[in-house]
């Protein structure tokens, strides 16, 4: 009794704890990921693949590095920046050339997420930062999508999304869903991303009421523009789903309460179709969702929560 | 009628070895009574009992021993017969210190004359409080509020309902569990007189529906008696909760800072009832309790203990612990104190004695990452992530603002989150802070105006 009585451990309760760590909230992330990641390597062939390697190992490096110099703790094995590795490789097209992922996931890991503190305390999210810093600094290769290794004609290279707001009817809903259109290595195959997305929810890691609301608001938007044809399309076509599952759901960038949730993905919605729809780029979701990550603090502010009998003070 | 409602937020927690399910079908046994007692003073909330026996004087079982030491007090029994040995400070569980007497069992078990009630089914509050205060009966859920207290409701506020809290929500706890299934005659004869006495119309016992066979018994005991039901509710932590409770069963809030009388119910833990009706029918008081004792003890069980048995001759009587026991927790797993001396007392508020294994050691704190986890658990529907921040920060005000005051310290938030972040503590410690200005700035209140109406007085003379 005396040689237990020294091992034994006080501590402030509780006692025990739940399983799930970061680290297995991450590792759920990039499994829901990898449907898509399969999809792109599939269609755009080892082009894709080399990208996505090139892209995660940058990230988890420079935040190694990182994080080594600054005599930091050393969190690179919590697979955040292998989240970040992945969504980067997805938003370039299979046909950009190596260092693109490079840039890339130096800007969002140094730039974005280290220097402001690491993970837990950036103002955007990584990877969509550094995509639209990509876009706008080398907007010919962020903008030329290859053909697919399966597309029966060159004519079908231009993304659909632009093909949509002329005429809906030159895209099918089974070439969407399926992704065999030209895009981002990541963002072409609905069926696989919505695999992911609804396993995300389903695990309850992502939260269904940004996604839902981000998908619902777009839908009707468009529907209301150009009727339900357009409508499903817009909803399954570019990177709507990429960003409504894995990018508009970052905890980090997304207000924690439950109204602020509705609004960061009925926002999202909303901006991405006036961008699509009356803006100069034909893609409009990685804006949308960095605009609404720039809003996030000031929704927290406002959708604050009453607690469990909280009497509302008067005068 | 009713269908339960959740409270908001709440964990399932998991169980580990000999949790529940191995320790609910172990009936309560009784603990031998040990060599020595060592009773401790204050085994309740509020100003400890003042001794009434010295050393060497003999004492008979449920004798008192120390009375209540003020409104909010209870008094202290002996529970052996026997002859005190000394008066001296002791180490409670919980840290704390305190005076204890230590009495020597002769083992003759010799009881006190009992004076059961003469007629229970008509005792007036003033006689049924007293009954309460007299037997020393407190909290028995681990609370350890002085019942008799809880029972005076102020004056205007009117007991509506009474709540029995059969939930029994921690992890690995079964002595709630055990006690309404062998005692649920006692539980709801104790329950009709307390009605009895307040002209209560109303009374429902909340019970966890992973507890079928306690809900059977306890519906069978009061099938015949009017105004009681049994509530089956979610498996849900902390559904035993008293505002949680109260949440569920009647759909009412209690007001931050406010109390269960404020929505007129009054909620009493089913082991505090068996011990009034024991004290109502039998004259009884409390001088013995059941106790759980489980984990990673080699025999786990039910144990009927008397107050003051070492906590060692509990764990000797479960066959010693195993050798991978890392921490040993007075209470549940959620809401318990870690302790680490075996020769501390097991008092009226003791629910578990519980041998955790490695699992207990905190695991190293990462950076919070924002997933909302804390505030969807929280069930009081607290923002966890931002109060955390705000005492991190020492912001005190605005950690006041967003309700800290009403955090239970339930733990549901630390147990859920990913990056392993110590909110609950960071919440205690908060409170304190924020309790300690409060009692500064009252008293310097309290100082001014006394000066301002010395000065009033003096001016008043002068003008004189």
């Amino acid at each position: 009794m005396q040689q237990m009585q020294k091992k034994l451990i006080i501590a402030s309760s509780p006692h025990i704890r739940d399983s799930v760590t970061t680290r297995r909230i991450m590792q759920e992330v990039c499994l829901a990921l990898a449907p898509a990641g399969i999809a792109g390597i599939v269609y755009f062939g080892v082009d894709a693949l080399k990208l996505i390697l090139i892209s995660v190992c940058t990230c988890v490096l420079t935040e190694y590095l990182y994080q080594r110099l600054m005599n930091q703790k050393v969190t690179a094995g919590d697979w955040s920046a292998v989240v970040t590795g992945l969504l980067i490789a997805y938003n370039v097209p299979a046909s950009a050339p190596w260092w693109i992922p490079v840039v890339g996931g130096v800007f969002a890991i140094l730039l974005v997420k280290q220097l402001f503190g690491g993970i837990g305390s950036n103002f955007a999210n990584p990877a969509l930062t550094a995509r639209a810093v990509l876009f706008i600094s080398w907007g010919s290769i962020m903008g030329s999508y290859p053909v697919t290794r399966y597309m029966e004609d060159a004519v079908s290279s231009a993304t659909p999304l632009a093909l949509l707001q002329q005429d809906p009817s030159q895209v099918s809903v089974w070439t969407l869903l399926i992704g065999n259109h030209g895009g981002v290595l990541g963002e072409t195959c609905a069926i696989a991303l919505i695999l992911g997305g609804v396993y995300l929810i389903i695990r309850g890691i992502a939260d269904w009421r940004i996604p839902v609301s981000f998908i619902c608001t777009a839908f009707v938007c468009f529907l209301l523009q150009g009727g339900f044809d357009l409508a499903l399309k817009e909803v399954l076509a570019g990177g709507l789903l990429l960003g409504a599952f894995f990018m508009a759901t970052d905890y980090v960038t997304t207000p924690t309460s439950v109204p602020g949730r509705f609004i960061m993905g009925a926002g999202c919605g909303l901006l991405l179709f006036l961008i699509r729809a009356f803006a100069n780029y034909p893609e409009g979701c990685s804006f949308a969702i960095l605009f609404m990550n720039v809003m996030t603090p000031m929704i927290d502010r406002f959708t604050m929560p009453k607690y469990f009998g909280e009497v509302k003070k008067h005068g | 009628m009713f269908k339960p409602r959740l409270f908001p937020g709440g964990v399932h927690p998991h169980e580990g070895v000999n949790g529940k399910e191995v320790n609910k079908g172990n009936a309560i046994r009784e603990l031998p009574a040990p060599e020595r007692v060592v009773i401790p003073l204050s085994q309740h909330i509020g100003a400890p009992a003042k001794p009434v026996v010295a050393k060497g004087d003999h004492v008979l079982m449920g004798q008192v021993i120390a009375e209540a030491g003020g409104f909010v007090s209870a008094p202290v029994h002996s529970s052996v017969s026997g002859t005190v040995a000394e008066i001296s400070t002791v180490k409670l569980c919980n840290g704390n210190e305190t005076q204890a007497i230590t009495i020597v069992n002769d083992f003759k078990d010799e009881w006190v004359e009992l004076h059961p009630a003469e007629h229970p089914e008509t005792l007036s509050q003033a006689e049924l409080q007293s009954i309460v205060r007299g037997a020393g009966i407190v909290g028995m859920g681990g609370a350890t509020f002085p019942t008799a207290v809880k029972l005076t409701p102020a004056s205007g506020k009117v007991i509506e309902k009474f709540i029995l809290n059969g939930a029994e929500c921690e992890p690995y706890l079964t002595a709630d569990h055990r006690l309404m299934l062998e005692k649920p005659v006692q539980i709801i004869d104790g329950l009709r007189l307390m009605m009895l006495s307040f002209g209560v119309k109303e009374a429902v016992i909340g019970i966890e529906d992973n507890k079928k066979d306690a809900i059977a018994a306890m519906k069978a005991a009061c099938r015949d008696v009017e105004g009681i039901r049994v509530q089956a509710l979610p498996v849900r932590y902390p559904q035993g909760g008293e505002k949680q409770l109260i949440y569920a069963i009647t759909r009412r809030e209690v007001p931050a800072g406010g109390l269960p009388i404020d929505v007129g119910c009054v909620v009493c833990n089913v082991g505090t009832v068996y011990a009034i009706q024991q004290a109502i029918r039998e004259g009884k008081p409390l001088v013995q309790r059941v106790v759980t004792a489980g984990g990673l003890m080699n025999n786990p069980g039910n144990y009927l203990v008397r107050v003051g048995t070492r906590v060692r001759s509990l764990i000797e009587a479960c066959g010693g612990v195993k050798p991978e026991v890392r921490q040993l927790v007075n209470g549940g797993p959620m809401m318990g104190v870690a302790f680490n001396d075996v020769d501390a007392p097991i008092t009226k508020g003791t629910s578990g004695i519980l041998a955790l294994g490695p699992e207990a050691i905190d695991p190293p704190e990462g950076p919070c990452i924002r997933c909302g986890r804390c505030m969807r658990h929280c069930p009081m529907k607290l923002l966890p992530v931002h109060m955390d921040q705000n005492v991190r920060d020492e912001n005190y005000e605005e950690a006041e603002r967003l309700g800290i005051m009403s955090c239970i310290e339930c733990g549901a938030c630390t147990y859920v989150c990913p990056a392993k972040r110590m909110l609950t503590q960071s919440f205690r410690m908060g409170k304190k802070v924020i309790a300690a200005r409060q009692r500064a700035a009252k008293e310097i209140a309290q100082k001014a105006q006394e000066e301002l109406k010395k000065e009033q007085e003096a001016a008043g003379k002068e003008a004189k």
